[in-house]
């Protein structure tokens, strides 16, 4: 399969790179185009406190069937041209592929329903829980664990979902620690070699499992690495800089997933998915002030600026004032889409981004890097990189200076601890080899097996070496 | 009277060499070991973890002080008579079975050893089974339960359950935490306290085995 390597940026002038308008659109069988003009809402779900196995499966799937019914319902009502459904299938349904395809099979039938009989339409993403970690994992690619999430992906295609996604973990581990210490050179192994090695085995695998079932491979997400980068700086755990240069980092990783095939529209916890929008034309699913219910953030307004669709992140089937959440925050969607669709329409939607832009960028770091005319700045310096390594390293240094220069120029509040980790972080990074065999060798022998196990990965550093 | 101020300072600092140096200074002076890690490095650690409360500290600069810490420890060790050591108490950890979120659980683990208890962390996807076996191998006198799934909430009141069962539930003190978790629903499964971040989860520990 062709390795695609985005030399060059799909965007160069800022005034195409826009919320609702792709460079390559996804036209969806169903007449639905992503990323063609329309900005869609897309619903994420999970059930509420109850387990699943066998016994309680049938209880299960009533509740999938009560959410999407509730979802379709008010989508229908609320005249939305058009519906995204996710549903991030949980471990037991990817240890279990057949009630994974159970999920989608009740699912669709409900979102079918709704076609059939008042014409909404509607595209149902099934995103695969990456099951391959843990104490009985044996191998990355071969096991029960990978044979598992294949046999889902598989299933769920041929059960009639549009889009397949999951949130990879290859690296993770090692992730985990580089977040904890703040060792940024330990992320970049993570992520850029690590982690796009992964991706590239992973993806190739989905990709051939959509071409075979008609599927469309949309994109995968950084969410178990930059999200927790983010849910530890939000806690002041750790400097939110170290967040943003992570986050700009991962979108190396997560555009693996685009050069081995996918289509878009990518994941909506990626907030990565910008760069890989301005590197790709892929369109993109963002989430921001409407994931509240999920997990807080300070990108709240500033991720919608270049959304294709727009999602909640996840919200769990429990009763509200409004009625049940699944549906109340579809209303929230539908809203949202209408007012940015609405002022494309009137010729607004350059004002409309950049009011979502300055009303959040300077807050915040993480904010600050997803401004379209930064994201289009770092992302040229990005594909300048010639492997994933490279590419990895210049998003880390090209962050810290574009951070750096926004406080200068009092276009970002940074105080004296976060600057203090601009330093460090940078300091971090000189002292770094710029060979990538000579720093992948250091890292393996500066880590425990139990945070990577070359072995699992068939990892060859003699490839590396060449 | 020696004068443990440069030895904590040194601990908050995360500074090694400081802390292995204003530590062979204290043995030097033949000053109690005992005294050594409670006044001088404990203290020093204690501090950490109020900063870190306060949010006057990142992770990693209460992981640099821990590794000093220890560092400090590793020098008086060999001076303590057999036994005699400062283990808190023991602490069995994990996410429960089902669940595969790991970090958060980490970093109370972490934090818990930080602050002189003895951490077991089990990992991930931990049966009630695996989560008993451990608490008798060891000792342990908290057992910390994960979770961060709606769907796995539960497997906490079926490990509380196992507690029960094995006629170990009087011995041993359970706590729980993660995002989808509230005090209500502690109290609902039984548990013996809920926290919601790594610093309230050591001050639950320290109050529970006072």
């Amino acid at each position: 399969m062709a390795s695609l390597q985005f030399n060059e940026l799909a965007y160069t002038n800022l005034d195409e790179f826009i919320y609702g308008h792709a460079k390559k659109p996804v036209v969806c069988s169903n007449g639905m185009v992503i990323g063609g003009g329309t900005v869609y809402p897309e619903v994420n779900l999970t059930l509420p406190t109850m387990l699943i196995d066998t016994e309680t499966m049938p209880k299960v799937l009533s509740q999938y069937e009560e959410m999407i019914h509730g979802i379709c319902s008010k989508a229908h009502e609320l005249l939305s041209p058009g519906i995204i459904i996710e549903i991030e299938l949980l471990p037991p349904c990817t240890f279990n592929p057949q009630w994974g395809i159970d999920v989608t099979k009740v699912a669709k039938g409900v979102m079918n329903e709704y076609y059939s009989k008042f014409g909404l339409k509607s595209l149902l993403r099934m995103t695969v829980v990456d099951i391959r970690e843990g104490k009985t994992l044996t191998h990355m690619y071969k096991g029960e664990h990978w044979d598992n999430v294949i046999k889902t992906f598989r299933g769920c295609a041929e059960a009639g979902a549009d889009f397949l996604a999951i949130e990879s973990i290859g690296g993770k581990h090692l992730h985990d620690e580089a977040v904890m210490n703040c060792d940024l050179p330990r992320a970049l192994f993570s992520l850029g070699v690590v982690g796009c090695r992964d991706m590239a085995v992973l993806w190739d695998e989905i990709v051939k499992i959509s071409t075979e079932t008609n599927c469309i491979p949309s994109g995968d997400t950084a969410c178990g690495f930059a999200n927790t980068s983010m849910v530890m700086a939000h806690k002041n755990f750790i400097p939110k800089v170290f967040a943003a240069i992570d986050r700009v980092m991962c979108a190396v990783r997560t555009l693996v997933a685009v050069e081995r095939g996918a289509l878009g529209p990518d994941k909506d916890c990626g907030y990565e998915g910008v760069y890989l929008k301005a590197i790709t034309g892929i369109p993109i699913s963002m989430e921001g002030r409407t994931a509240a219910c999920a997990h807080s953030s300070s990108v709240g307004n500033i991720s919608a600026c270049l959304a294709d669709c727009w999602s909640n992140e996840s919200v769990e089937n429990v009763r509200l004032l409004g009625g049940m959440a699944p549906t109340v925050y579809t209303e929230q969607l539908i809203y949202d889409c209408r007012l940015m669709n609405v002022a494309s329409a009137r010729g607004f939607a350059h004002e409309m981004r950049d009011i979502l832009s300055e009303s959040d960028r300077m807050y915040d770091p993480q904010a600050y890097i997803l401004d379209p005319g930064v994201v289009i700045k770092i992302s040229q310096e990005i594909v300048k990189g010639k492997t994933h390594f490279e590419r990895t390293k210049i998003a880390a240094s090209a962050t810290i200076k574009e951070l750096r220069s926004a406080f200068q120029d009092g276009l970002l509040q940074l105080d004296t601890k976060e600057l203090k980790y601009l330093d460090i972080f940078e300091k971090q990074l000189k002292l770094m080899p710029n060979d990538e065999a000579e720093f992948t060798q250091f890292m393996i022998k500066n880590s425990t097996l139990d945070k990577f196990d070359p072995a699992k990965y068939d990892f060859n550093f003699n490839a590396v070496a060449k | 009277m020696f004068d443990f101020t440069g030895l904590s300072n040194a601990v908050i600092e995360g500074d090694n060499d400081q802390v292995q140096a204003k530590v062979n200074e204290a043995i030097s002076a033949n000053v109690d070991p005992l005294a050594i890690i409670n006044q001088g490095l404990i203290g020093g650690m204690n501090v950490v973890g109020q900063r870190f409360k306060v949010n006057d500290m990142f992770v990693p600069e209460v992981l640099m002080s821990a590794r000093s810490m220890n560092a400090g420890i590793e020098l008086v060790k060999p001076l303590l008579a057999g036994g005699e050591m400062t283990n808190r108490g023991t602490v069995i950890i994990g996410t429960v079975k089902g669940d595969l979120h790991d970090i958060g659980k980490s970093l109370v683990g972490m934090m818990l050893e930080c602050s002189g208890f003895k951490v077991i962390d089990l990992g991930v996807d931990v049966s009630p089974e695996e989560f008993i076996a451990a608490i008798k191998e060891n000792d342990g006198k908290i057992l910390a339960l994960s979770a961060l799934l709606t769907t796995t909430m539960l497997s906490m009141k079926s490990t509380i359950e196992e507690c029960v069962e094995q006629g170990m539930r009087n011995d041993i003190k359970v706590i729980i935490g993660g995002a989808p978790i509230s005090q209500e629903f502690s109290d609902q499964i039984g548990a013996d306290g809920y926290a919601g971040d790594a610093a309230a989860a050591v001050e639950l520990v320290a109050n529970l085995l006072q």
